[in-house]
């Protein structure tokens, strides 16, 4: 006979910390994270010793103090005697609009390119390689000094425009003046204006962009709603009504009516003094930094893009073809939804990394949340780390944004798998 | 690379405890150099010359303060600067001083706790503008595109001009004398502004100086000078009186031929002895020998001698005395004396 007996109850000893291969690894990594935050700690601490040493505390109070310094390109009003924080928000403005612009044409660049780099024809395909590798193995920063080099060399200085023996004229109808300063063309003017609201005191929003705004996303809508009834029509009848003119009157007819219930014109740039006056103004900073970053970034884009489309195999493509789609529709109800569950997470990637590379700015003087706030800021008040750890913050935080809105573009546009 | 910046400030900031503590004089000795951070080149105050040794006006009063150490002009580390990163620089401990026409005002004496140890330049912001452009005066830049280095007291000036006198501009924000120099050749300014000083050593360098004009409206006061951290008195004492030797060398008419034999054996002068260390001993007060003005004197000559050999008349940069000639002759140079 036999008698069971439990094993003996182990009582927890400290040395089984070390040699007990259950809590060992947990101790190593608990000993590792103190460490780490132990040597955090000490570089804060440090930091924060010294600076008190050296007699600066750490405090955000100048960002309340007048500026004293013009920034060129203002999206809302802004004049030398408003504070600092001020001065941040247009440089952070101004960072967004590059950022904006340049994620718009590196998509639309990059989406081109990779799917002509996949062309059957030999000179564009190799041509499109060339493209590819040419800028993606060069650092954005010198295709950005590069861009603004040529335009400040190629083009005309607006004294050239000047006098009756001008060497240069205006383009397009004496419309668009194109010269080593920027961009001038016609800017919209309105002379039965709605006039401008006020957001809390900081800066205005013109109410003629609001109506415009709004009357054009209503006839998106009711242009998609004739869509929709065009497809509920064809499900039924097998006969899909001819309906391009209504979707595209929709749009257009409120629009004109609009513009003309406010007045609109335009306002053509002039020759006056040392520069044009009126009319809207691109300078060759945000030109070079937006052409540079759109050309660097929508390499990395195309490779992504073709990297979806090879993704997808050759078979998917004949049967839908065996089915009697046309290439269009191939693309677009084959091929395109599946590619682009593989060409969203790395094109978030992408955003960001454009995003982050427009801190480079300063290199052609565009003035950005880098050149203000971390620049110019930085050195009128020597707030070194205060404005640092600000930039970094805005930074992560304009990252996040982008991140979590590409982030549920993607979860919508992902496969369901049933 | 804002991780890297960030993790930058905090090391630099952490470094600093030590520079800070002890006493600069004793860790430039113990090193066996002089950190000097000077500008990244302007031509006649800091660049370096075809053999690669930095020369110039400021790079002068680094050697200068480096031979009364050490009696050896030449145990200097230069380190170029740029208008961002000098203060930080300082501020740190990279450097022990900064000579680099860096502008006196309060706020960097106070609030950026910096000590500016006197003035060796006596200068103003100014503007150029091509001659074809017909303009005479400042006053008739109304609406002009104006290229401008950043992180300066310039723009400051030039916003504070343009804003008292009811005109409009369009700023041009640019990192580095070379990149204005650029964009206003090709026409993408109409003018440049920055120290007058600054304008004709830029103007030096072009092609056909005659075509440009410096315009004769200097729209504020710009007293260059080295500076040192706050709060290492000594060290400043050091600096400041390397300075005042050449500007009093100038006054008594030591140079860099005459000061080997004039210091062999006491003049009939007191205050040439002294400050050549013949007599009294001037030199053990700040913690030198006594032949530190003298070293520095015969390294890099007085100050008329070190301004007529970088920045004067018969350089490239052509720049005439001034207000920087001795208050003998009119100007502000007027060393304390040494006693």
């Amino acid at each position: 006979m036999t008698t069971l007996t439990d094993p003996p109850a182990e009582s927890f000893k400290l040395s089984m910390l070390v040699y007990d291969t259950r809590y060992r690894a947990i101790t190593f990594q608990i000993l590792a994270l103190l460490a780490f935050l132990t040597l955090i700690g000490w570089l804060i601490n440090n930091t924060a010793q010294n600076l008190a040493d050296l007699g600066k505390e750490p405090s955000f109070a100048f960002l309340y103090a007048p500026a004293g310094y013009d920034i060129n390109q203002t999206l809302i009003a802004y004049n030398n005697q408003d504070p600092h924080i001020r001065a941040a928000f247009v440089g952070l403005l101004n960072t967004l609009l590059v950022a904006f612009l340049g994620c718009v044409t590196a998509t639309i660049l990059g989406v081109l390119v990779g799917v002509l780099r996949l062309s059957n024809n030999w000179l564009i395909a190799r041509l499109m390689t060339v493209y590819v590798e040419m800028f993606r193995n060069v650092p954005v920063l010198m295709w950005i000094v590069l861009c603004m080099a040529i335009l400040i060399e190629s083009l005309p200085a607006p004294s050239a425009f000047r006098g009756d023996d001008a060497t240069s004229s205006m383009a397009l109808f004496d419309s668009v003046a194109v010269t080593n300063r920027g961009v001038y063309v016609p800017e919209p003017l309105f002379s039965r204006g709605l006039g401008d609201i006020s957001v809390g005191g900081y800066f205005e929003i013109s109410l003629d962009l609001i109506a415009f705004l709004v009357v054009l996303g209503g006839g998106i809508f009711v242009s998609r709603q004739i869509a929709r009834r065009a497809d509920a029509q064809q499900e039924a009848t097998g006969v899909r009504p001819k309906t391009w003119y209504l979707r595209l009157g929709a749009v257009v007819v409120p629009l004109l009516v609009l513009m003309v219930a406010l007045g609109f014109h335009l306002g053509l740039p002039e020759l006056k003094g040392f520069n044009f006056q009126g009319g809207t103004y691109m300078r060759n900073s945000l030109i070079a930094l937006w052409l540079a970053l759109s050309l660097y970034t929508a390499a990395f884009i195309a490779e992504n893009v073709r990297a979806g489309i090879l993704a997808i195999s050759k078979g998917q493509t004949e049967a839908a073809a065996a089915l009697g789609l046309r290439p269009r529709r191939i693309t677009s109800l084959v091929i395109l939804p599946q590619a682009l569950r593989v060409i969203i997470p790395p094109l978030i990637s992408q955003y960001l990394n454009l995003t982050k590379n427009s801190s480079l700015a300063i290199a052609v003087g565009y003035m950005d949340i880098t050149g203000t706030l971390m620049g110019i800021t930085l050195n009128q008040t020597g707030r070194e780390l205060e404005t640092v750890l600000l930039g970094m913050l805005i930074y992560l935080t304009i990252s996040l944004l982008i991140s979590a809105v590409m982030n549920w573009y993607n979860s919508r546009v992902k496969l369901v798998e049933r | 690379m804002k991780k890297s910046v960030f993790f930058g400030a905090l090391t630099v900031a952490g470094l600093a405890a030590g520079a800070a503590a002890a006493a600069t004089l004793d860790d430039v000795k113990a090193r066996g150099k002089l950190n000097c951070g000077v500008a990244t080149g302007v031509p006649g105050f800091a660049a370096p010359d075809a053999a690669g040794e930095w020369a110039g006006f400021d790079v002068a009063v680094c050697r200068a303060v480096a031979a009364a150490i050490f009696n050896d002009p030449k145990a200097v580390e230069f380190i170029p600067t740029t208008g961002k990163t000098r203060f930080t620089a300082l501020a740190s401990g990279e450097i022990d001083m900064l000579a680099r026409n860096t502008t006196w005002t309060f706020s960097r004496d106070t609030d950026l706790k910096f000590d500016f140890v006197g003035v060796n330049y006596y200068d103003g912001q100014g503007f150029i503008v091509p001659k074809a452009l017909g303009v005479s005066s400042a006053k008739e830049l109304d609406g002009a595109t104006v290229c401008i280095q950043t992180g300066t007291t310039t723009e400051l000036n030039l916003a504070d001009f343009f804003r008292i006198n009811n005109i409009s501009y369009e700023p041009v924000p640019i990192e580095t004398n070379a990149e204005a120099q650029q964009q206003y050749l090709a026409g993408a300014c109409d003018t440049y502004t920055t120290d007058a000083s600054g304008l004709a050593a830029t103007r030096s360098t072009f092609e056909a100086p005659g075509d440009h004009v410096i315009l004769p409206e200097i729209i504020s006061k710009e007293p260059l000078g080295p500076l040192v951290r706050h709060g290492d008195s000594e060290w400043g004492d050091i600096v400041r009186w390397t300075f005042n030797a050449l500007v009093a060398a100038e006054e008594y008419g030591v140079t860099s031929a005459n000061v080997a034999e004039m210091s062999s054996a006491p003049g009939d002068n007191p205050e040439v002895n002294r400050l050549l260390g013949t007599e009294g001993d001037l030199g053990a007060m700040i913690g030198l020998d006594a032949a530190w003005a003298k070293n520095a004197i015969a390294a890099v000559g007085n100050y008329g001698e070190i301004f007529e050999a970088t920045i004067g008349e018969s350089t490239p940069i052509g720049l005439a005395r001034g207000l920087n000639a001795q208050y003998t002759n009119g100007g502000l140079l007027y060393a304390p004396p040494f006693r």
